[in-house]
């Protein structure tokens, strides 16, 4: 008996020095290894891939953030700055419930169901607002010219991207709001759409902020 | 070019780049797990842990460590959760609450990585990148070991030895693992994956105001995540983020790298039993099943023809852009086919016939490749019984590579299938006869009961990922999952282990004209069949009160 007991604990030692031994190769020096090389050859990438505009940083191109009108007294929801391309719906974001001396973003889906009368009625009114937001005089959006991406909410919540042909729904808004030619704002979508890699790999797309950061040099430069 | 060409081309370029580079990863393995030598610093280890390297186990010896090695990892990974808050780089983070900590650990070291936290606001620098990490590393050599012990099971003969589980512990990190992992994490750095030890910060935002940002060694622990089939996300999003998976050629990458060890441990099989055709015939028959899933799932999703998703035009709720409906379908099937669990987009919102089929992908025991040696070993299981039934037909005492499947050895393969769906039906069960655990779900109807029973499916099987719209942050289901996916991992490897000492015991037994045949197409056919017919028969009933009544709605 005794020599079974003396047993085990000699063989939890051996597990128990194992796995210090392997954290040390994978949770202290591999890690901070790659963390080196990393910092020293793609230091902008390692760093999130900040973009910047007139000397100050704006976000990240890889990250979607709201373009939104500043929130007036009373306002529960903020509404969508309408100068600006607008991103996929984010119906899936949290924030932090732990550690509340922070505003970290959470990231994530709704988690919906198909078949889930809060989705339906979610890509409802995704549509009626994309449709009201997006017609001008002279141009109305009808619900068949709308991509599923402009309706629906990504999987992290962060998607930095919509789709080419959201991108286009958006454009005689946004070249009304800002009072340019709609063909220059067209050239622009175009110049910021982005096909497959290699052809096929992935789906076309445009990144709204670096699109919006664009959208803005023209329009102070005019 | 549509949407589902180039879905189908990715799907074939991830095939062609598997074809290529299981050859070489097969051999090395071989050799890793052959090899006399040992290198500097694995030397170093076998001091330090005080173990003679060289020294042959019997398959109870090997069971202990396997056993010693990862008890010890739930105790240090609790531990070092409960102390979070003294650790440095913790980020201000408070200790993880006891019943969290417990299913994290569990979690993780069954290479499960199920998550009922949120990465972000929950773990700080030390506890993911020495705690979470470091596991997603050694339970991956655990289910590699334990593999590889299988394997010497059936090569060698009059002899109980199988190999010593501390080495094959550590040379499938020093030689496998980390060198894939270095290259890959620079990859994804390349490609945009964060890297750095900033802790949280603010950035600006373009109309102004900040976000808050969390820094991370992201890069480090995502391709390992990976590699290792574990699936924890440093994020909630999990490889749906941004920054864990930033570009359309990344999601292909991480989708290779969850496929290259399981694939590439077939030609490891066929070289180190003396032929290389029986592991075609294994590769054979789990590519078979992941191409099907992969037709499968993109014509449901492709199809999307129900309520919000016929509504919104696309089957785009819960998915990235940047991956669209095809990367997403393919991620979804690998990541549930294997044990990996990582997700790029919301199961819970994929098509019912969707949903059914990811469970069902887990549900087949994640054999098609599999997780990093669970695969291995869990095909080998079915490859036993089929040959079993094969041999019932015709009345001849069953063999499989020279070995006979006498009574004992299809005792231990009968059990071995029995563990998980045992684990997952009466745990579903049980939740759903409580009063409290229904209250955790989010979708009403059939896809409420799909989720808990995506839960205990995913936690029985060591998966990991879940229709996250469950609250699977209650003591109960913390518990419960914890035990199901501790059960799930260690007595599927106890049957495995027992399996292996009694194959390696025996006489081999010369092959004639009457023996079966197993590296031909027809036993692939036969094995395909025999998975279908045991994993249809066991599950249909659950399949059918969840994912199927919502996608016959």
């Amino acid at each position: 008996m005794n020599n079974s007991v003396s047993n085990t604990a000699r063989l939890l030692g051996a597990g128990l020095r194992a796995l210090l031994g392997l954290t040390v190769v994978t949770g202290v020096l591999y890690p901070l290894a790659v963390t080196g090389v990393a910092q020293t050859l793609f230091h902008d990438k390692a760093n999130g891939s900040q973009v910047e505009a007139d000397g100050r940083v704006v976000g990240s191109s890889l990250i979607g953030q709201s373009y939104n009108l500043p929130m007036q007294s009373g306002q529960e929801t903020p509404q969508p700055d309408l100068k600006w391309f607008q991103g996929r719906p984010a119906n899936g974001l949290g924030e932090n419930t732990l550690n509340t001396q922070y505003r970290l973003i959470l990231s994530g889906a709704t988690n919906l169901a198909a078949d889930n009368p809060e989705l339906v009625e979610q890509v409802r009114a995704a549509q009626a607002a994309v449709i009201e937001d997006n017609s001008v005089p002279g141009h109305t959006v009808e619900r068949s010219d709308i991509p599923a991406d402009a309706v629906t909410s990504s999987g992290s919540g962060l998607d930095p991207d919509i789709s080419p042909s959201y991108a286009e729904l958006q454009v005689p808004r946004v070249a009304r709001n800002n009072g340019l030619p709609v063909d220059r704002v067209e050239e622009l979508v175009d110049e910021h759409t982005e096909g497959r890699t290699l052809g096929f790999v992935g789906e076309p797309r445009v990144n709204v902020l670096e699109l919006n950061v664009a959208l803005e040099g023209l329009t102070t430069k005019s | 070019m549509g949407p589902v060409t180039a879905g189908v081309l990715q799907a074939l370029a991830l095939i062609g780049a598997l074809a290529i580079v299981h050859v070489p990863l097969g051999n090395h393995m071989a050799r890793v797990y052959s090899s006399s030598r040992h290198l500097r610093v694995e030397k170093w280890l076998y001091k330090g842990i005080g173990v003679d390297p060289d020294a042959e186990m019997l398959w109870t010896a090997y069971l202990r460590g396997v056993l010693a090695f990862s008890f010890a990892g739930v105790l240090f990974l609790y531990l070092l959760q409960r102390v979070q808050g003294i650790l440095p780089g913790a980020l201000g983070f408070d200790p993880v609450e006891p019943a969290q900590a417990f299913n994290t650990a569990a979690s993780f070291v069954a290479n499960t990585n199920w998550q009922s936290y949120h990465g972000e606001q929950t773990m700080g620098h030390v506890v993911q990148t020495a705690g979470l990490a470091v596991q997603n590393f050694v339970s991956a050599a655990v289910g590699m070991a334990v593999a590889v012990a299988l394997v010497r099971g059936f090569a060698r003969a009059r002899t109980g030895e199988l190999g010593n589980f501390w080495s094959d512990l550590v040379r499938g990190v020093t030689r496998v693992l980390v060198p894939l992992a270095v290259v890959g994490a620079l990859v994804l750095v390349a490609c945009g994956v964060i890297q750095n030890f900033s802790g949280i910060h603010e950035v600006g935002q373009f109309t102004g105001g900040s976000q808050q940002w969390n820094g991370g060694a992201v890069a480090s622990q995502e391709v390992i995540k990976e590699l290792g089939t574990n699936g924890g996300g440093y994020f909630n999003a999990n490889s749906a983020h941004p920054f864990e998976n930033p570009t359309p050629f990344t999601n292909l990458l991480e989708i290779f790298l969850i496929l290259m060890i399981p694939v590439s441990l077939t030609r490891t099989f066929g070289l180190m039993v003396g032929s290389v055709r029986q592991g075609y015939a294994i590769l054979a028959t789990m590519a078979t099943i992941w191409v099907g899933f992969v037709a499968l799932m993109m014509w449901t999703e492709f199809a999307h023809h129900e309520g919000a998703l016929r509504i919104a035009g696309g089957a785009m709720e819960g998915k990235e852009l940047r991956f669209g409906i095809g990367g997403s379908s393919i991620f979804a099937v690998t990541t549930t086919l294997t044990s990996t669990g990582a997700v790029d987009s919301s199961h819970s919102s994929y098509t019912g016939f969707g949903g059914g089929i990811a469970m069902l992908g887990m549900m087949l025991g994640e054999i098609a490749p599999g997780g990093v040696g669970s695969g291995l070993y869990g095909m080998l299981i079915m490859a036993i019984v089929a040959v079993f039934i094969a041999g019932l037909m015709v009345g001849r005492t069953p063999e499989y590579l020279g070995k006979k499947i006498g009574p004992r050895e299809i005792k231990l393969a009968a059990v071995y299938i029995l563990i998980t769906p045992t684990l997952v039906l009466v745990f579903t069960s049980l939740a759903l006869a409580l009063p409290t655990p229904p209250d955790s779900m989010l979708n009403p109807g059939a896809h409420g009961f799909s989720e808990v029973l995506y839960a205990f499916t995913s936690a029985a099987n060591n998966n990991g990922s879940a229709f996250a719209g469950l609250n699977a942050d209650t003591g109960w289901f913390n518990t419960a999952t914890g035990l199901v996916m501790l059960l799930g991992r260690f007595l599927p490897m106890v049957l495995v282990l027992a399996l292996a000492g009694s194959l390696a015991a025996q006489q081999p037994v010369p092959a004639t004209a009457g023996t079966l045949r197993t590296e031909t197409p027809v036993f692939t056919g036969l094995l395909v069949g025999a998975i279908a017919i045991i994993v249809g028969l066991t599950y249909f009933p659950a399949l059918a009160l969840g994912p199927l009544a919502e996608g016959l709605a």
